[in-house]
């Protein structure tokens, strides 16, 4: 037999090896179906299958527990501010104290709640939006888990140690070098800040390629879901303002670690070098928080107003502005550094400009309302508490994008309440709308509708009363970050009022978890589609199987539940004994590829530690840097290592 | 000078501030209109849901239909938006544009040298003799423009006196500067806008705008050297300070305390405040010299343990330095 026979009859074996391969169809469907897909993409059982598991619903499961356990520090921290500062010359905390509380508060609720508790809503999501089996990279979405649950472990543990920062969120050098911030509480920030980076990355690499690759046959790009386009947006936003800010905290640590001059002036290094780069990382920051939100105002809004959000290239085209337009403002967190004048033109224009695009995307969800028949449900609420709130937030953003204004205006609590109501407002108000929206599918039981509205009116009412004082606090000059302030400035009325605010808005988020809490257990039980909605998500059962979809959805428009006439059309064909997903091309969304989805596997987790240990053993001596790469390097090799060398009939990842 | 304008952006006491505040004004007034076009909307929309029949929605079968009205609004409003923005930016520009002429002409110079947590304040002049240094505390006469030169030692700070002027940063490093034309004579308070560290928020400095001879008659006084004492306590008082850890820090004019590190004491008790935070005061100096770090949690200068004679002699000796 020649070379090349034998490689036809190894072919031909091969081809008759996967005909007998069980796939999906006609023969294989219902019940039956349902059996052997679950037994196959099931999570391994027991503690080791816990943490190994791949699967996107209970890695976003866990990234949105964790943001929320997160936001709940963060909130005890704003409490224990607000009593210091609810009277004049207060002693209640010391400075050193209230200083960490200030910086741990803006850094736990930046870097770890905001931008991944919509990370986690996401990896939760998106593939059921678009109807697929599974993210993209499933292995490195759970490694994305894992850095940030030990990035914000980290911070949190030296804080309790009496370690944590002082340095606010910003950490501007020179106070953050080494000369002005001897011991490691500067240290432990930056590297805090690495750990998310790393994990803010793998996670936007994951929902790129999902959002691209993984969408159900027939869903082209003029089709997907508005939350999906919102957050295709910022992930590739987080792809480019993530490598500014870990060039500027690399360099913090490196200045602090050994000695190198980046930001000393005296070495002919710049302070202001960490604010161009900072900045340029942190202000497309704020729109990757803000834009999944308003992705979920589009979810909700076309809900429950039952009709789809009017004019969706304009609300695209604004999501895809907003993202450029953000990388072009830092500036203007630096107007009072003293750069050339002329220059700053060019960021007020470019700041006022987003108001745009913004605008325009009010005007479609109004537009939307009006067009359809709003049904007042707790998540309905907190999309109109938004529009309310969050307009205010924008208009006094158009007023500090003005120089002369801002000069003024600027470190004061005029934008402590600015950047309040754009963040509260604008995203955790539709943040907590839709996790009572998601709810059913994420737990199976609705939440109260009762405890609901009862906890949004207070978190209005109390969020107001917060945080509207705090404007009249600025402009009668009372700048932000600090631990006291005298009695007679006329501050003593708007920080009291703040204080009392705080505590409302807490109670309201209290009540929220006690809803979530008393409804995961009593809720009702949800069936797949309890709010009449149009997306895929809701095609399937609530909570979804492991596989989420028996057969893999069809679609042909952008509410496939709203115009599909009887039961969804599917495609089949997929292998039934391993885990395997459909890939279809980036703009027609026409199948494309079968892919192989990986099983689970410890690596991810092993490898986080080892990074973890590289990380913050670096903090303490430069040679981690050398040694702890090697652990690092072996988990990796573990993870890529080819299981398999004898030829398939068809590829698997085990 | 009401007391909620001592430290407020309405004290509109110099002719910076008050293109702010007509800026301000106007901004305030597109954006309310913005506002108010918002939530009218949102509410008619609301409204009408009363109105079944005109709804597109899915249970009608129209969900891909809209209102022909909303095509033009969406216009509309997208022109109303760019136009109103458009607006905005030319008024702050040229508002801008005016601010940094005004900022051409000064007659006076000053530098201001940020410190943690404390102002250094040197009038510049000419002639070497004639140059002032005092902390905390900046006199300026009323209608002059003056040039403030902002440096720092250490950090980043902030300089602002908001009734007089909008903020400008004091970075190490760089040289930046600001021109204020006070209008009305009176107090006024400000402080570091900047986090610059554990006591950010006691680094005040109160600016007293005086009429001109007034003024003058300041800096005269400004330029003597430090009283000699004449009681027995105050004698005592300073021996301990130009002999012991006093000195180490502190200058004092006319003795030989000379050093730089710390608020030069010259006229300490002609000051209206005291550490950049409170009123100069008996009992307050009294209470910061026996224990600053309890006061001021953090500042550079030590709790050093006085005796109580001691304590007694460096009170009465400060209280000379009039």
């Amino acid at each position: 037999m020649t070379e090349l026979e034998r490689v036809r009859a190894e072919d031909q074996r091969l081809a008759k090896e996967r005909q007998r391969i069980a796939r999906d169809g006609p023969k294989l469907t219902g019940a039956k179906l349902e059996a052997r897909l679950e037994r196959t993409w099931r999570r391994p059982p027991g503690i080791l299958g816990w943490l190994a598991t791949v699967d996107h619903k209970e890695i976003g499961r866990r990234y949105i527990i964790t943001a929320l356990l997160f936001l709940a520090l963060g909130g005890m921290l704003s409490l224990a501010m607000r009593l210091q500062l609810a009277q004049p010359d207060s002693n209640l905390i010391s400075p050193q104290r209230y200083n960490e509380l200030f910086t741990m508060h803006g850094s736990t609720m930046m870097f770890l709640f905001a931008v991944p508790v919509m990370e986690g809503v996401a990896v939760f999501i998106i593939p059921l939006m678009l109807g697929t089996r599974s993210t993209a990279f499933p292995r490195l979405n759970a490694f994305s888990y894992y850095m940030y649950l030990f990035g914000g472990l980290l911070l949190w543990v030296a804080f309790l140690l009496n370690i944590g920062p002082d340095i606010g969120w910003f950490a501007y050098t020179p106070l953050s070098g080494p000369q002005f911030s001897p011991g490691k509480r500067a240290d432990i920030w930056a590297q805090m800040i690495t750990f998310t980076e790393v994990s803010a990355l793998a996670a936007a690499v994951v929902l790129i390629c999902t959002i691209l690759k993984a969408r159900a046959p027939g869903m082209t790009l003029a089709r997907m879901p508005l939350f999906a386009w919102a957050m295709l947006v910022v992930a590739v936003m987080i792809v480019f303002s993530m490598p500014s800010i870990a060039l500027c905290s690399g360099m913090l640590i490196s200045d602090r670690l050994v000695g190198t001059q980046f930001y000393n002036h005296y070495e002919h290094g710049d302070a202001l070098l960490w604010q161009h780069l900072f900045w340029f990382f942190g202000h497309p920051e704020v729109y990757i928080i803000f834009l999944p939100a308003t992705g979920f105002v589009s979810v909700i809004t076309e809900t429950f107003c039952r009709r789809p959000i009017f004019a969706y290239p304009v609300v695209v085209l604004a999501l895809i502005s907003t993202g450029i337009l953000a990388f072009g403002l830092w500036v203007h967190h630096m107007f009072a550094t003293g750069l050339p004048r002329v220059g700053y033109s060019f960021y007020t224009s470019a700041s006022m400009t987003v108001a745009i695009p913004t605008g325009l995307q009010i005007f479609c969800w109004l537009a939307t309302m009006w067009d359809g028949r709003p049904r007042f449900q707790v998540p309905m609420l907190y999309v109109v508490g938004f529009i309310v709130t969050f307009v205010i937030g924008g208009l006094s953003g158009v007023i500090i994008a003005s120089v002369p204004l801002d000069l003024q205006l600027h470190d004061t609590y005029f934008i402590v309440a600015h950047f309040h109501y754009v963040l509260i407002g604008g995203a955790v108000f539709p943040l907590l709308g839709i996790l009572t929206y998601w709810f059913p599918k994420i737990t199976g039981r609705m939440m109260s509708e009762t405890l609901g509205k009862i906890g949004f009116w207070m978190l209005f009412l109390g969020f107001q009363l917060a945080f509207f004082p705090m404007h009249f606090a600025g402009l009668l000059g009372m700048p932000r970050r600090v631990y006291t302030y005298p009695a007679g400035l006329g501050l003593e009325l708007p920080n009291l009022l703040s204080t009392i605010g705080a505590f409302v808005v807490a109670t309201a988020v209290g009540l929220f978890v006690v809803n979530g809490l008393y409804s995961l257990y009593r809720g009702a039980i949800a069936p797949p589609n309890p709010w009449e909605a149009s997306t895929l998500e809701w095609a399937t059962t609530s909570p979804p199987p492991p596989y989420n979809f028996a057969h893999v959805p069809v679609v042909d428009s952008k509410t496939p539940l709203w115009d599909a006439e009887g039961e969804l059309p599917v495609v089949t064909g997929l292998r039934v004994d391993e885990k395997e997903t459909l890939l279809t091309t980036v703009v027609a969304a026409s199948p494309d590829l079968r892919e192989p989805v990986p099983a689970a596997s410890l690596w991810p987790l092993i490898l986080s530690i080892a990074v973890a240990v590289f990380f913050i053993s670096s903090i303490f001596s430069p040679w981690a840097v050398l040694f702890g790469s090697i652990p690092c390097a072996i988990a990796a090799a573990a993870w890529f290592w080819p299981k398999e060398l004898n030829r398939n009939p068809e590829p698997v990842i085990t | 000078m009401s007391i909620q304008h001592y430290q407020s952006i309405f004290g509109n006491a110099a002719t910076e501030v008050r293109q702010f505040n007509t800026l301000f004004v106007i901004f305030l007034v597109v954006c309310a209109v913005m506002y108010v076009a918002v939530i009218a909307f949102l509410i008619a929309g609301i409204a009408r849901r009363r109105r079944a029949a005109e709804a597109n929605t899915v249970e009608e079968g129209r969900h891909h239909e809209s209102d022909p009205a909303m095509r033009t609004g969406l216009i509309a409003w997208g022109a109303v938006v760019g136009t109103g923005l458009v607006a905005l930016a030319i008024a702050s520009f040229v508002a801008d544009r005016s601010m940094a002429n005004a900022a051409a002409h000064e007659k006076l110079s000053i530098t201001v040298t940020g410190n943690q947590w404390w102002w250094d304040v040197q009038y510049n002049a000419a002639d070497n003799s004639k140059m002032v240094r005092t902390a905390n505390e900046l006199h300026l006469p009323v209608g002059v423009p003056v040039r403030i030169m902002l440096k720092s030692n250490d950090v980043i700070h902030s300089f602002w006196v908001p009734s007089l002027a909008g903020k400008q940063d004091l970075i190490p490093g760089r040289d930046t500067d600001i021109t204020i034309t006070p209008q009305k004579v009176g107090i006024y308070r400000g402080q570091c806008a900047e986090y610059c560290g554990a006591e950010h928020a006691k680094m005040a400095l109160v600016v007293d705008v005086d009429s001109y001879p007034d003024f003058i008659k300041w800096w005269q006084h400004q330029l003597q050297t430090a009283p000699k004492p004449t009681t027995p306590l105050a004698l005592a008082g300073y021996n301990y300070v130009t002999s012991r850890n006093c000195s180490a820090c502190h200058a004092i004019a006319g003795t030989p305390a000379s050093a730089t590190v710390g608020p030069d004491l010259t006229h300490l008790a002609s000051r209206r405040t005291l550490a950049a935070s409170m009123p100069m005061s008996e009992g307050n100096l009294y209470g910061w010299v026996a224990d600053p770090q309890s006061i001021k949690p953090g500042t550079k200068m030590p709790t050093i343990g006085l005796e109580p004679n001691e304590l007694h002699a460096v009170v009465a000796y400060l209280e000379t330095l009039k």
